[in-house]
């Protein structure tokens, strides 16, 4: 054998130890199994696939969690996960799944909307494939997850994306974009095939009010704010009122412009009877400017380059040396999912929503987000269920 | 729509595998170490791709 041979040789064997450990990561990450341990008040767990077959079997059929209360009321639905990068957009309804009882009308929450997309990681992004929240028990280990669907589940991109039915012309990549595909079509990509059953799903069980959770860059204008379809408005500006009021921190409103296709807070209130409405809650690890992409900085908030970019005037939030907690960003959720739940029910008495055993902001600041999750291990393995 | 997809993907993939084929005959043909680095390089993220890695 020449020396030409063994040098390939060598470097093939370099190769290999790089590919070996990335693949491993890469599937290990892609197929991380996250337990939910059902709260008592779930009453069923359905899959996305029981509204739309066509789904059945893929990333995307996802698991959706229903809670009835002992007494008739109104239907809401909280869908997490649409963007599986911005945590406390699946933390939050995550509390819910684990904890909460309806004693008046009914919940419906998913956990992985885009469930495709919590199975990859932004390419070239330098993302973690995964955090952990403490808790008494060890900990949690969640899939990191992206914006866009697993372009393992759906590629190629069109060179330009024409949304379905609008025929606005959106940027290529977003056909991908769960909240981009809406109200999605039967025979598209996999992520209009998932919004269109997410649409069947809110006709088929008249939800009354949609919240799809949501975390946004400091330099983003869209941010800690609710951002609703124009048959919300009352109700979003009276939950904004009454959280920035009591609750001690500061949510806007925000009316959907008409003419934005493709996003929930338009087309679920457009194609179906339900009252849309989208939170947001600031995220500096979505920032352009942040600095190193690591676990610590997604779980804390803290980034001196996003600060930097604040004294320049370059944020629509603010931020200081405390950063943005997991904890703070899943407690605004979900004290403004309980707020709508209070301020829907004074209006409509004959339709009411009462939801208990889910802390608010304070409380959930007070004891962390770990407090609230359950050991898989020492629960009735009947009542755990696998995201 | 989803029959047209599905032949574009099962292109792609046909597309993915005969670049690595490639690759790796042109690795074995190439004289000096710093192309066959840049083959070995520029294989890995084919091959995660073509094992439906990343």
């Amino acid at each position: 054998m020449n020396i030409s041979a063994i040098r390939k040789i060598i470097f093939s064997a370099i190769g290999l130890i790089l590919f070996i450990p990335a693949g491993i990561s890469f599937y290990q990450s892609r197929h991380l199994k996250e337990p939910v341990v059902l709260s008592p008040g779930v009453s069923t767990v359905k899959r996305l696939s029981d509204y739309f077959p066509a789904i059945k079997g893929s990333t995307d059929d996802c698991h959706i969690y229903f809670f009835e209360g002992k007494e008739k009321g109104a239907t809401l639905m909280i869908l997490g996960g649409t963007h599986p990068e911005e945590p406390a957009g699946r933390l939050a309804p995550w509390l819910f799944a684990e904890n909460a009882v309806m004693e008046k009308g009914r919940l419906i929450v998913v956990l992985s909307a885009n469930r495709s997309a919590s199975t990859v990681t932004r390419i070239g992004g330098g993302y973690p494939p995964d955090f952990t929240i403490p808790t008494a028990w060890g900990g949690q280990k969640f899939r990191m997850g992206d914006r866009w669907s697993n372009p393992l589940d759906q590629w190629p991109d069109p060179e330009v994306y024409i949304h379905y039915p609008s025929n606005q012309n959106l940027a290529y990549v977003d056909i991908r974009n769960l909240n981009r595909t809406w109200p999605g079509r039967p025979n598209g990509t996999l992520t209009e095939k998932t919004t269109y059953a997410f649409m069947e799903l809110i006709r088929k069980e008249n939800v009354d009010i949609f919240i799809d959770l949501h975390e946004a860059e400091l330099q983003y204008p869209v941010i800690s704010t609710i951002v609703t379809h124009e048959k919300g408005q009352e109700l979003a500006t009276m939950v904004s009122m009454m959280l920035t009021d009591m609750e001690g921190f500061n949510i806007g409103t925000e009316f959907s412009p008409k003419n934005l296709h493709g996003l929930s807070h338009r087309e679920v209130g457009d194609y179906s009877n339900a009252i849309s409405l989208l939170f947001e809650a600031p995220e500096p690890f979505l920032d352009a400017t942040r600095g190193k992409t690591t676990r610590e900085q997604l779980l804390t908030g803290k980034d001196a380059f996003v600060m930097k970019a604040g004294e320049h005037g370059l944020l629509f939030e603010k931020i200081d040396e405390n950063g943005w907690p997991i904890d703070v960003r899943v407690g605004r959720h979900t004290s403004t999912i309980l707020q709508t739940m209070e301020s829907w029910t004074e209006d409509h008495p004959k339709k009411p929503l009462v939801c208990r055993n889910i802390p608010r902001y304070a409380e959930v600041i007070e004891k962390g987000i770990g407090t609230y999750l359950h050991d898989p291990k020492k629960a009735n393995s009947k009542r755990v269920v696998f995201e | 729509m989803d029959f047209l997809t599905t032949i574009v993907t099962i292109l792609y993939y046909l597309f993915i595998a005969y670049i690595v084929f490639i690759l790796v005959l042109n690795l074995i043909k190439s004289k000096t170490w710093e192309k066959e680095i840049l083959y070995i390089i520029v294989l890995i993220p084919f091959l995660l791709r073509l094992f439906r890695l990343k």
